[in-house]
């Protein structure tokens, strides 16, 4: 069979591997789901099953229903963010065909993206299967694993032509503040980086208000910002998400996007349109559950020891495990039913680190600490 | 306040919460957790802590019967609400008395260990009262949910067991 280059260059997902030895066994529980644990909002399905019995099957415009754009526009208004619904809103199926669409249509074969670590997996081969050059800027545990404009610099950032940004950041949890970001907004202004700033877990930011680096002087005309239904939302199955952006940057990805999908799943858009009319409430008590388990988290990592920061968003903790952190995880399976995902398969920086999510209920979650903590103990 | 707050919140989704596991949840320190629990018994905030039963799942011990009952009631120069709820609480059968808007005064449900158990106690204790002109009584025939529970509701988790 021909396969392309491309392909060859992107190794399998590491997550592949321990999710084979976590189904091997029974009784699991697993701290290494990527997903919420709730269903969406009732009133979002129901929503999509009432579209269906209307016969709405079939595709929508390209750029996403105009109603759902509007809505959208409104809401990102909570972050300070404008964007007209018209010119400069793209809804696509999931936030994941967002940023392949921004790949191609930002990334020239040979231009290099800097892209923090550890990081979500599908960024880096992201910009392989575009044809750049990945540029890795490790992230600091001294610093929360916040980027500083420090890493970029030492990173060689400044030869980059884009910067793949994630706070809050999937596998860390890590958050950055106002002050914080702007240092980012100033390399990126300074060397001229276009910025791509992947904002699906802002809605689950716990300490503070999530910023959006589109915000900053002369950001805005530089930045395409992704969000997403599946996170607040509850809805990873739906498959919608949406890109922010000026002008010129949306119509390049819709040039893409129209051909390559057409339109984002049509029963998804209504359940989308109805959760940001009347699911706020139901995000909330979501947000508000992840907190005490993100707290109730930290202080069991505190108790037995495990140096973990306090991180302030999504829904993982990224403790400290010292040494080989894959070895620790795949015991852990082994010996206490465990499952957890080392933190090196999120890129450098990673090791030594495991990504806890909490996205799982409270019983579950005493008791694998408990499990956890005893082969702490053990070793 | 925000500390009481979302102390009866937790307690809320579940009230046999440890101590230790509210504090950890909340960032409080487990005295101040217990302080704060006292107080809100206290100040009459929560009254008490039940568990939530399906009662079709209780193999064991016969039936268990439930009714709900809207009284009509008659008020005097004398006589309030207040007066009449006073002595309606006070029956054990009785399990809840509300106070409602619209078509009927008071709803109580009652519960008892047959039909012929609830009948005789409305006709026999309820009605007689004389401020009360009339009682309608509905069985309850299935309980689906209960205080936010569903009944038999054991959503099984369907994601993948690691995911990005
Ligand atoms: C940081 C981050 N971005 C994007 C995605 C994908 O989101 P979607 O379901 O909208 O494609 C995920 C999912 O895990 C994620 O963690």
């Amino acid at each position: 069979m021909r396969i392309a280059d491309r392909v060859e260059r992107v190794p399998p997902s590491g997550i592949r591997r321990f999710f084979e030895l976590a189904e091997e066994k029974d009784d699991v529980i697993s701290l290494g789901v990527g997903e919420p644990d709730f269903s969406a909002p009732w009133a979002a399905r129901t929503a999509a099953i009432d579209s269906l019995e209307r016969g709405r099957t079939s595709y929508t415009a390209n750029r996403g229903m105009r109603d759902l754009r509007t809505q959208i526009a409104d809401h990102v208004g909570r972050y300070d963010l404008e964007y007209d619904p018209d010119e400069e809103i793209l809804v696509t199926t999931g936030a994941s065909e967002a940023l392949d669409v921004a790949m191609r249509a930002f990334v020239d074969p040979g231009d290099r993206v800097a892209v923090h670590q550890p990081s979500y997996i599908s960024y880096v081969p992201g910009v392989v299967f575009a044809g750049g050059e990945p540029l890795a800027v490790p992230t600091r545990p001294e610093n929360d694993f916040e980027l500083t404009y420090e890493d970029l610099a030492n990173a060689g950032a400044e030869n980059a032509e884009l910067l793949m940004l994630c706070y809050p950041n999937n596998p860390t949890g890590a958050t950055m503040s106002r002050s914080e970001l702007a240092e980012v907004a100033e390399f990126a202004v300074e060397h001229d980086l276009m910025v791509l700033s992947d904002e699906i877990y802002a809605a689950l930011t716990y300490e503070g208000d999530h910023t959006s680096i589109a915000t900053f002087p002369e950001m805005r005309e530089r930045t395409v910002v992704f969000n997403g239904f599946s996170k607040a939302y509850a809805m990873t199955g739906l498959r919608l998400g949406y890109a922010l952006g000026p002008p010129e940057a949306i119509r390049a990805m819709n040039r893409i996007h129209q051909y390559s999908m057409l339109s984002a799943p049509t029963t998804a858009q209504y359940a989308a349109l109805e959760a940001l009319r009347s699911c706020d409430d139901e995000v909330v008590e979501m947000r508000n559950q992840y907190d005490r388990r993100r707290r109730f988290v930290l202080s069991r990592f505190e108790e037995m020891g495990l140096d973990c920061f306090e991180a302030k968003g999504a829904f993982y903790a990224f403790p400290h495990c010292g040494g080989d952190d894959e070895r620790f995880a795949e015991e852990l399976l082994r010996q206490q039913n465990v499952a957890v995902v080392p933190g090196s398969i999120f890129g450098v920086g990673g090791e030594g680190h495991l990504r806890i999510s909490y996205a799982t209920g409270l019983d579950d979650l005493r008791t694998a600490m408990n499990r956890i903590e005893a082969f702490v103990d053990a070793r | 306040m925000e500390q009481r707050r979302k102390i009866l919140d937790l307690l809320l989704s579940n009230a046999r919460e440890s101590t230790a596991d509210i504090a950890r949840q909340t960032g409080l320190d487990e005295a101040r957790v217990e302080e704060t629990i006292a107080e809100l018994e206290a100040d009459g905030v929560v009254h008490g802590y039940q568990a939530i039963v399906d009662w079709r799942q209780v193999a064991d011990d016969g039936e268990h019967v439930q009714a709900e009952v809207e009284l009509n009631v008659e008020l005097d120069r004398e006589t309030g609400y207040e007066d009449i709820a006073r002595r309606i609480v006070k029956f054990p059968q009785v399990s809840s008395l509300r106070l409602f808007s619209g078509d009927y005064d008071f709803a109580i449900l009652v519960e008892g260990e047959s039909m012929h158990d609830v009948s005789q106690f409305i006709s026999e204790q309820i009605a007689p009262i004389p401020e009360v002109t009339q009682t309608v009584t509905h069985f309850v025939m299935e309980t689906y949910k209960e205080r936010g529970i569903v009944f038999g509701d054991r959503d099984d988790d369907d994601r993948l067991s690691i995911s990005p």
